[in-house]
């Protein structure tokens, strides 16, 4: 069935479509439709589910890692603060290896009170051992709900799905929200390797010496660097059952770019229209959008970027003393892998500046304009 | 001929708590689960954040715990095992019972909001603060369950406690919650009595246990029911309890109360005391008294 509807409502959608059967959520602006609408759907029945009413974001990761261990499927959404309060938790959940789902509305981190997006609250939470998908299209927003539940589910790694604050939030776009009858086959029902039962009582993620904690920790990230392929096995299962592909990485008229645009959320989709509206003055651009950024999809990203003769990376979103963070993971997937090409880091769009077409023609311009980066930075669109 | 009689068990034999367990010697607080799970019994699961029992329970892979144990974050008991009981009722089992099992500090103190959020939703679980008054897992620091006048590592000697204990049972009363009792280690009948009364309780349940800790205390291991004992037999912790926040039960109607002295001169948290600050305390039991009597008369 074909709907108009906000991205917000894309998560919901997908959250209910998952069968979630416990969410536990705080409201935060720009992410309340999301609770909205699945506290409505477990209200009138569409959906059986127990919705936790919690007092703060930091009870919500927490409960919904109670339910998670109790065996049941779990989602949640939030955005910045809230998702900086859960910060420990999210630790807990991938340590406890509990596939939960979240979706996670990109909104600059106060103060000043903000909220618009970028980027830094989601990348701020890198190192937690959550997977991250960010999302262009509330199409996307709805599938990868339901495929991060199947990854999760499969690695025993939790997942969030990221979406631009307003730019998708809260725009309307066409969806296809798929039967129930066909996400149920490609999602069956949740069973858990372990779960807390008095049949089977046992401890879990107690006291753990350093005798043990290391080699929990070396099975995260074995488990980790496997979810590249199970994300392009899940994809292929997706596209026979929807007809649409979900990628890791999705290039556009990178083959014989002389300049790739490297970008992620939706600055992907004007990054497009920059490239169609720049190829036309025969400037030679393409465009490559990360949506799986952790685990990094290392593979992808050498192969596609190792020989385009510059490259220029695009970030809503600053690692203070260092780079855009985007810039400096690709950067670090290319050395050694022999690439010679020179990375140009792009700062824009903090705190919800918009990021336009003109700003990707600066790019474009500063990147053809020399030969090898003169800045560790260039701001765009900044007030110096 | 032995005219000796056998003795009557007033407690069923089960132990769901192991033996040779982490706790010092003379843990109030191993007694305290012990009790609980007494009446609890097999069919129920535990959520125990960071206190002394993350330690007594056994490091990976061990537990000393005949149910399942979730170990969760230190300020997350209540928000835990809501988590928990959604979760089990999702996947058909409605029958166990859950249970957040923390220490003073994880309840009165860092899960004071979690358990807020709870015991106001209702949520159906049982909640029970183990109070030995201080973070004993850390070492000894204060916490807001730290009673006036008490040596602690960060209320030392030269600057004792200087504020009287929280008084979290009035907390958990605002919140109207079904059933709420005080506890000690000293009456393990009245323990267990209350802890079968949760358990046939639907809603939120709190239980707040008195249990001595020696090592935290600097008190002998074999007086650790006589002080659990003097705190009731002095007023200093009444057992008492409250449904739905209003109705109040005195369960041991203290008649001559014993003078706070015979308790502080048994712990060496105290040994710094002059009698001056020792008049203080005993000032502020005979109120909190009085008032606790006026709310039963009330019920
Ligand atoms: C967020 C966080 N802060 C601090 C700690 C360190 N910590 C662990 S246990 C504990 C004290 C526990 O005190 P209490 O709840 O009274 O239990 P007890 O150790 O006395 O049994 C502290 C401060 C922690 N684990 N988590
Ligand atoms: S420090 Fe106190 S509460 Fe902790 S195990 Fe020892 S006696 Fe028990
Ligand atoms: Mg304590």
């Amino acid at each position: 069935m074909k709907k108009v509807i906000m991205g917000n409502h894309a998560l919901s959608y997908g959250a209910m479509l998952s069968r979630s059967q416990v969410i536990s959520a705080y409201p935060i602006t720009p992410q309340t439709q999301v609770v909205e609408l699945l506290s409505e759907m477990c209200a009138d029945g569409t959906l059986q589910a127990k919705f936790i009413k919690v007092e703060s974001e930091h009870s919500a990761m927490a409960s919904c890692i109670g339910a998670s261990v109790a065996g049941a499927r779990t989602f949640t959404a939030t955005s910045a603060q809230g998702l900086a309060l859960m910060h420990e938790m999210l630790h807990w959940a991938s340590g406890g290896r509990l596939p939960i789902v979240m979706g996670n509305i990109n909104r600059a981190m106060a103060p000043g009170w903000s909220i618009w997006t970028d980027q830094n609250d989601s990348l701020s939470q890198r190192d937690t051992g959550w997977m991250q998908f960010y999302c262009s299209s509330n199409q996307e927003v709805l599938d990868t709900t339901i495929q991060a539940f199947k990854i999760a589910e499969t690695a025993g790694i939790p997942a969030m799905v990221v979406l631009d604050a307003f730019a998708l939030s809260h725009t309307y776009e066409v969806v296809d929200i798929p039967d129930q009858a066909k996400v149920d086959a490609f999602l069956p029902s949740y069973k858990p390797y372990a779960r807390l039962t008095p049949d089977a009582p046992c401890a879990f993620d107690g006291l753990t010496g350093p005798e043990h904690y290391f080699e929990l920790r070396y099975k995260l990230q074995k488990d980790m660097e496997k979810v590249p392929a199970l994300f392009n096995e899940t994809s292929r299962e997706f596209e026979k059952i929807f007809g649409r592909r979900l990628e890791a990485v999705e290039p556009y008229l990178c083959d014989d770019a002389e300049i790739i645009l490297v970008t992620s959320g939706t600055a992907g989709f004007t990054a497009r229209v920059a490239v169609d509206e720049m190829r036309k003055d025969g400037i030679k651009v393409g465009n490559l959008r990360i949506r799986m950024f952790r685990p990094f999809p290392f593979d992808d990203v050498r192969r596609l970027l190792a020989k385009v003769p510059k490259i220029a990376v695009l970030d809503r979103n600053i690692s203070y003393g260092y780079h855009g963070i985007f810039c400096q993971e690709v950067k670090s997937a290319l050395n050694g892998s022999g690439s010679k090409s020179p990375v140009f880091g792009f700062i824009a769009g903090l705190g919800g500046r918009d990021i336009t077409v003109a700003s990707f023609r600066e790019v474009v311009d500063i990147t053809r304009g020399q030969s090898t980066p003169a800045e560790e930075i260039n701001w765009i669109g900044v007030k110096k | 001929m032995s005219k000796e009689k056998k003795m009557r068990l007033t407690l069923p034999e089960e132990e769901l708590v192991g033996s040779g367990n982490l706790a010092c010697q003379g843990c109030g607080a191993n007694l305290a689960l012990r009790y609980v799970l007494k009446a609890f019994g097999k069919r129920t699961a535990i959520c125990i954040p960071a206190c002394c029992w993350a330690v007594i329970d056994g490091a990976f892979p061990h537990s000393c715990l005949g149910i399942p144990v979730y170990h969760c974050a230190f300020e997350t008991a209540a928000s835990t095992a809501t988590g928990v009981k959604a979760g089990l009722e999702m996947v058909g089992d409605t029958e166990t019972q859950v249970i957040a099992w923390a220490g003073d500090g994880g309840t009165f103190d860092i899960g004071i909001q979690a358990l807020s959020g709870t015991a106001e939703r209702n949520d159906d679980i049982l909640y029970v603060c183990y109070d030995n008054e201080a973070y004993m897992n850390t070492g000894i620091q204060r916490s807001s369950a730290t009673p006036l006048g008490a040596w602690t590592t960060t209320t030392p000697v030269k600057f004792p406690k200087d504020r009287p204990k929280k008084d979290i049972d009035a907390i958990m009363a605002a919140h109207r919650i079904p059933y709420q009792a005080t506890a000690s280690i000293a009456y393990p009948e009245d323990l267990y009595k209350k802890a079968l009364k949760a358990k046939n309780t639907r809603g939120t349940k709190f239980i707040h246990i008195y249990a001595p800790c020696p090592t935290g205390w600097k008190s002998r291991p074999e007086d650790t029911v006589k002080l659990a004992r003097l705190a009731v037999q002095t007023c200093l912790f009444p057992l008492y309890e409250v449904e739905h926040g209003e109705k109040y039960t005195l369960n041991i109607k203290v008649q001559n109360k014993k003078p706070i002295e015979e308790y502080i001169k048994l712990q060496g948290r105290y040994r710094h005391l002059k009698p001056e600050a020792a008049a203080a305390i005993q000032e502020g039991i005979d109120r909190d008294w009085e008032r606790l009597l006026k709310k039963v008369n009330a019920g």
